[in-house]
């Protein structure tokens, strides 16, 4: 029960960390290796808004996810955008892409290092909390709760809504998208836009459990990638139900094997799952 | 930290990216000392350098110049101080060094951050020969180093020293019959924690201890609540994490969540940091840690105050006087021989003693053995509770809950 | 074989003589930039070898790296086994490990191989932190030698040398040629009978292999192995970055990429000292932007123009 318990809170913190690269890579085809830093940012927010005017890092939250929004969307609109207009092929688009936003990673990282460069520490809600017998951090919870809600919006988003659905299309097939008469740059740059909202959403609540620095970020893009490429690209399910595999797994092998070896086991399951289902849990084969 | 210190901060950071570079390119006053420094700003160890290193370079160089500079045979020299990051990487650091010795041709320079870069670095002081006075450096291979490095100098002890110190605590406590034998012991598996547990499951069963938990893991741990769960499950008299600081963190707060009930709680490096009781307050009180210092002490306790004047922040309770001494011993040595000659400063840096914040230095095998080695939160203060060679311990506490 | 053929390896034979110079014209800060070039030179080269012609952008540099110089240090350090022989062993393990894995991503394409050497780079790291701490033990993982950063330089250009020349006799080879195949259209390579497969694992076995050489010669440079810094995932993203900014269209598309880059950096890291992260990386962008297709496409437009 205690792995369970653990394992799907730690689960929900990375689908906090996933679900906005998803959507990025997913539907934008925006390989975004500056998805840690956005997260990192949104955590320096909370940090320096709790800290300095005690707001709560949940308030800081609902106020930095319209915020990244907007900040996204320039992005994509400015900085990507071009990239796209510009590659002949999907291959060119990733190789562009990989540049820019490792460009970007790098200056976000050098703004945040201006800002802060110790350790964003803080405590909120560092209390235990009793689940079904368990007893867990309440910040992990928190956290646990918004990554539910986040997660559950967004598959209903996509799969109920003309938007949404019109997203999925996108991220199916951009040809017939564009020729069923879907604004295919349009939902490219709300979905990038969305994404980077809820890393930077994720990024406020993490913060509260997990002592993160400017330099951080790379760790969380790579967490990211995995997952992502785990439950398949573009699929959203498919990150979410990877998230919870990944801290399924780590908790339990950390509890009855070795917390040594959760970063390795993780591992394996993601190789494990790649080597018999080369697109991800949930990915479409492609031709 | 207040709002006022965070606007302030957060302008002075974005200032700083414009107006950095202008700096660089200022006119360089023709009569000066110059001093280079290399240190992480950014990557994995620019979170411990921004607080144990830079601030003590800013506070040094300060300092000096406002009494008109370094007193030479040819009147005083005010210090210049040529700063470049590292990024964490060993190859950057080697290229900045070497750019300090040849291009900027400094007169000295300020030794980096960390063990690796220390030893990374030693060839490259060796070769021009700058005496480098390491201190966040913690080795057992001391007597080989400095027989190789010949302007080497150790000032924060050894790996074994390190761990003897927890050990000494530990025992203390066991004779005056407060705990047990069983001491549960996790470490992060990366270069240092692996060096410290492997040093320290001799030394605890030669004292006697049954290590009854002994697990790793990986550095950028998430959730460390597995492993403050399986000590728990052991029932220990005393936990000892040989960690990091971001799992320092994290694992005090998961011993406060689960209620960990242990005599004595050790996390290692960032325990000492004031952003650590900033973090947990009152809940840490009577944590052990690694460090620590002695605020009684009237020079530290100056040293503290002009700290936190000039550089508005709070020094660490631990590597942050010895960084500060270490460079009082750079200036004393410069003055002592009253020219900038790196070989005779070498050499009086090895004949004399230093008058410094940590008292009376002097190095005996290009090694100072005067330093803290356990601290120990107290009432909002960690104080230096086991040492080597200083005195003024305060006595050991037993940590009582976490309130 | 082409005349041009000849003129590039002539060429190439001519620069590493001149390269091999640098250490008897400087021995300092400029001679550090170079063997920190030569690296990158080395390690992109040996990268483009494999993802050149494949497509396949692989993020394995910083696991066979790793495995490089974290062997030696181990050998050296906890079982005094000598430089050279832990230098003659530890590429091998890597390319085994590169065969194996060469065989398992045979189904994978695109991202998917990309992320799978990513996690693997990360596991390795994982892996041997873990057998270090609970079986073998280590008291510091020391590489201390005496070369020098000359000794170093010429050893780097060594492996860099030869690379480059493996590439060019693979270029000319049926191996190369059935590459060129499988990155223009994997079906049609098998429909001509090719052995993907096998010319694939191949290829990634030499790549393994020099990649792990120059963590081998990297580490006495480093001397104090920590496990986070040589599996550095931040290494891999660097020398894909740089063998893209070149062009991973020719062979010597990455030593174009590097030398400007390497500069480039440098430039930053001493005009900027409190900003060099921020500055990088808006370099980095406007390479992307104006300069779209690498140096390589740069230089021949140059190229092209001045014949044209």
């Amino acid at each position: 029960m205690d792995i369970l318990v653990s394992g799907l809170l730690l689960g929900g913190t990375y689908a906090l960390v996933a679900m906005g690269l998803n959507l990025q890579y997913g539907v934008a085809r925006i390989m975004n290796l500056a998805s840690g830093e956005m997260l990192v940012l949104g955590a320096l927010a909370a940090f320096w808004l709790f800290t300095a005017a005690q707001l709560s890092p949940v308030l800081t939250m609902i106020m930095v996810a319209p915020l990244a929004f907007i900040g996204n969307w320039l992005i994509y609109q400015l900085l990507l955008r071009p990239l796209v207009r510009r590659a002949k092929n999907q291959g060119q688009l990733e190789v562009d892409s990989i540049l820019a936003t490792f460009g970007m990673s790098f200056a976000l990282v050098g703004i945040m290092v201006a800002i802060h460069g110790e350790y964003f520490t803080y405590s909120y809600l560092a209390n235990p909390f009793e689940i079904l017998g368990t007893t867990v951090a309440l910040n992990r919870f928190v956290a646990f709760v918004v990554a539910v809600i986040i997660g559950v919006a967004l598959v209903l988003w996509l799969n109920f809504t003309r938007p949404g659905t019109a997203v999925r299309a996108v991220s199916v097939n951009t040809e017939a998208a564009k020729l069923v008469g879907i604004n295919v740059p349009r939902m490219s740059a709300l979905s990038f836009a969305l994404g980077g909202a809820v890393t930077a959403a994720g990024g406020t609540l993490i913060s509260t459990f997990i002592t993160l620095d400017a330099s951080v970020g790379v760790i969380f893009t790579m967490k990211a990638l995995i997952i992502v490429i785990m439950g398949g690209v573009g699929d959203m399910r498919g990150s979410i139900i990877a998230a919870l595999l990944l801290g399924l797994v780590e908790t339990a092998v950390a509890t009855l094997i070795d917390p040594g070896l959760t970063l390795v086991s993780a591992y394996l399951i993601f190789l494990g799952i790649l080597l018999f289902r080369p697109q991800g849990l949930f990915g479409k084969r492609t031709t | 930290m207040n709002r006022r210190e965070v606007i302030a901060r957060l302008s002075t950071g974005l200032a700083a990216i414009t107006t950095a570079s202008l700096l660089s390119f200022s006119a360089l006053a023709a009569d000066t000392i110059k001093i280079g420094a290399v240190a992480p700003k950014t990557g994995p160890l620019a979170g411990g350098a921004t607080v144990s290193q830079w601030p003590n370079i800013e506070l040094w160089a300060k300092e000096v110049n406002d009494r008109g500079g370094l007193k030479l045979k040819d009147g005083q020299k005010m210090v210049e101080i040529i700063e470049y990051d590292d990024k964490t990487n060993p190859g950057e650091h080697i290229k900045a060094a070497q750019r300090l010795a040849t291009q900027d041709k400094v007169d000295f320079i300020i030794a980096p951050y960390g063990t690796g870069f220390n030893v990374a670095a030693a060839p490259i002081y060796a070769k021009y020969g700058y005496p480098q006075i390491a201190v966040t450096s913690i080795s057992d291979q001391i007597g080989e180093l400095t027989g190789r490095y010949p302007g080497l100098f150790f000032t924060l002890g050894s790996t074994t020293d390190f761990v003897q110190g927890v050990v000494n605590v530990l025992s203390g406590l066991r004779e005056k019959g407060d705990i047990g034998n069983k001491v549960a012991m996790v470490n992060v598996a990366d270069a240092f924690g692996i060096e410290l547990a492997e040093v320290a499951r001799p030394l605890f069963t030669e004292a006697g201890f049954e290590i009854v938990y002994d697990k790793s893991y990986p550095l950028g741990t998430p959730d460390l609540s597995p492993i403050i769960k399986g000590a728990k499950a052991t029932n220990p008299d005393a936990f000892v994490a040989w960690s990091y600081p971001p799992d320092t963190f994290g694992l005090t707060e998961q011993a406060v969540i689960e209620d960990f009930q242990v005599k004595a709680f050790y996390t290692a490096v960032a325990t000492a940091f004031p952003a650590y009781g900033g973090k947990f307050g009152s809940k840490i009180n009577n944590v052990l840690g690694a460090g620590g210092t002695n605020p009684d002490d009237p020079k530290i306790a100056d040293y503290r105050k002009r700290h936190k004047e000039v550089t508005g922040k709070e020094p660490d309770y631990w590597a942050s006087a010895n960084t500060y001494a270490a460079l009082e011993v750079l200036a004393q040595a410069i003055e002592g021989v009253g020219e900038a000659d790196r070989e005779k400063v070498t050499q009086y840096i090895k004949d004399n003693s230093f008058d410094t914040v940590m008292g009376e230095l002097k190095f005996e095998g290009q090694n100072s053995r005067k330093y803290w080695t356990v601290g120990q939160w107290q009432d909002g203060v960690f104080r230096g509770v086991d040492a080597v060679n200083i005195d003024g311990a305060a006595p050991v506490r037993l940590k009582e809950g976490w309130n | 074989m082409t005349g041009n053929g000849w003129k590039e390896i002539g060429l190439a034979a001519g620069l590493v003589v001149l390269a091999a110079l640098v250490p008897l014209a400087t021995d300092g800060y400029w001679l550090s930039i170079a063997v920190t070039a030569m690296m990158y030179i080395a390690l992109a080269t040996a990268w483009t070898l494999f993802s050149g012609p494949t497509h396949y952008i692989s993020l394995a540099t910083g696991a066979f790296f790793g495995i490089g110089g974290y062997l030696v240090a181990t050998g050296m350090s906890d079982y005094d086994i000598s430089f050279w022989v832990m230098a003659a062993v530890a590429p091998f393990v890597a390319v085994v490990l590169a065969a194996l894995v060469g065989a398992a991503t045979l189904r994978l394409s695109g991202i998917y191989f990309v992320i799978f050497t990513l996690g693997l780079a990360e596991m390795i790291r994982g892996l041997v932190s873990w057998v270090q701490n609970n079986f073998l033990g280590s008291r510091g993982l020391y590489v201390l030698t005496d070369f020098t950063e000359a000794h170093i330089y010429w050893m780097l250009l060594a492996i860099a040398a030869v690379v480059y020349l493996i590439g060019w006799l693979i270029e000319r080879s049926r191996l190369g040629f059935a590459m060129k195949i499988i990155g223009n259209d994997e079906g049609v390579a098998k429909h001509l009978g090719i052995n993907t497969a096998a010319a694939k694992v191949a290829l990634f076995m030499v790549t393994g292999y020099f990649t792990a050489l120059v963590g081998v010669v990297i580490a006495p440079r480093y001397s104090y192995i920590e496990p986070n810094l040589v599996f550095s995932p931040e290494l891999s993203f660097l020398v894909v970055i740089m063998a893209l900014l070149g062009g991973t269209q020719r062979l010597w598309g990455p030593i174009v990429g590097v030398i400007p880059f390497t500069l480039i950096w440098e430039t930053i890291s001493v005009s900027f000292p409190n900003a060099t992260t921020f500055y990088l990386g808006l370099s980095f962008l406007l390479i992307v932007y104006f300069i779209p297709n690498g140096f390589v496409g740069l230089i021949e437009k140059l190229v092209k123009r001045r014949h044209g």
